[in-house]
């Protein structure tokens, strides 16, 4: 087995930014606002994972602590922005966020 | 099989992970969003099987509850409130899909210059801090537990009005007029 196949902190890093990067991607080239819910939803979960893995590299519980907050935030965000959501679709009969132009004039 | 009892975990690494990652791609490049929902379920539940790995159990049965329980039925059930068929089919990227390319190539540079030199300091079984409490062999759920309300106490109880708040604030916006 050569020294890339050895699994350490840093697979799990390029992991979570790789998931990262697909999440922040989707919540840019989206138009459902569902999906871009869902790639938010991604995004948080990459950090948790990151937050687990330097948790186990440092010996130190605080990392997992913190990922229990994140979790409790990621619930209340997804709870308020499907709100907004079923909000919109009431308001505009669509769920895409390209028309919802009250702002721009 | 002797390989597997020694590169079992680092196996399942590469499993789990591909498996997250295709399927977060999936979320991003599927038009359905029912299939969106069921492929960011397969996301959350191999990062769960992650968790484990990195001993972090309670954290990982969490994810399962919270994610791919709570968050998921949420995700499903305005999806089918919605019914998105009666819809208009449209296009699935918007005007702006080029941008996610400049944010995408933005963030690996960062990423790439931060982290290239990195060395990372990867102990070989999980931090005897994950299970144990006052020396005492417990298990990951006490030894959360205990950092969580001894040291982080006020924390979690504005988590929880944080979550009150969110509650009053999901109703009132899905409340009809």
């Amino acid at each position: 087995m050569g020294a890339i196949l050895e699994v350490g902190t840093l697979h799990y890093v390029v992991l979570s930014f790789l998931l990262f990067l697909v999440g922040v991607v989707g919540i840019i080239v989206r138009r459902n606002m569902i999906v871009v819910l869902m790639s938010l939803e991604l995004v948080l979960n990459s950090v948790n994972l990151n937050l687990v893995a330097f948790s186990y590299a440092n010996g130190d519980l605080t990392g997992q602590v913190f990922a229990v907050f994140s979790i409790a935030v990621a619930a209340g965000e997804a709870a308020v922005g499907l709100g907004i959501l079923v909000a919109l679709f009431r308001l505009r009969q669509t769920t895409e966020l390209d028309k919802a132009t009250e702002l721009s004039g | 099989m002797e390989f597997l009892t020694v590169h079992g975990a680092d196996l399942m690494f590469f499993v789990f992970g591909a498996l997250a990652l295709a399927a977060a791609v999936g979320v991003v490049t599927l038009r359905n969003p029912m299939y969106c929902a069921v492929a960011l379920l397969v996301s959350f539940l191999s990062i769960a099987v992650l968790f484990l790995l990195r001993g972090a159990e309670f954290l990982a049965v969490v994810q399962v509850f919270v994610y791919g329980g709570g968050i998921m039925v949420l995700f499903l059930f305005v999806i089918m409130l919605i019914n998105q068929h009666q819809l208009r089919e449209t296009r699935k990227y918007g005007p702006h899909w080029w941008l996610g390319l400049v944010a995408a190539l933005v963030l690996g540079l960062v990423f790439v210059r931060a982290f290239y030199p990195a060395v990372f300091s990867d102990p070989a079984s999980s931090p005897p801090a994950f299970t144990h409490v006052e020396g005492l062999a417990l298990g990951n759920s006490q030894a959360v537990a205990w950092v969580l309300y001894r040291q982080y106490l006020l924390p979690f109880e504005i988590v929880s009005v944080f979550l009150l708040v969110a509650m009053v604030g999901a109703v009132l916006l899905g409340r009809r007029q």
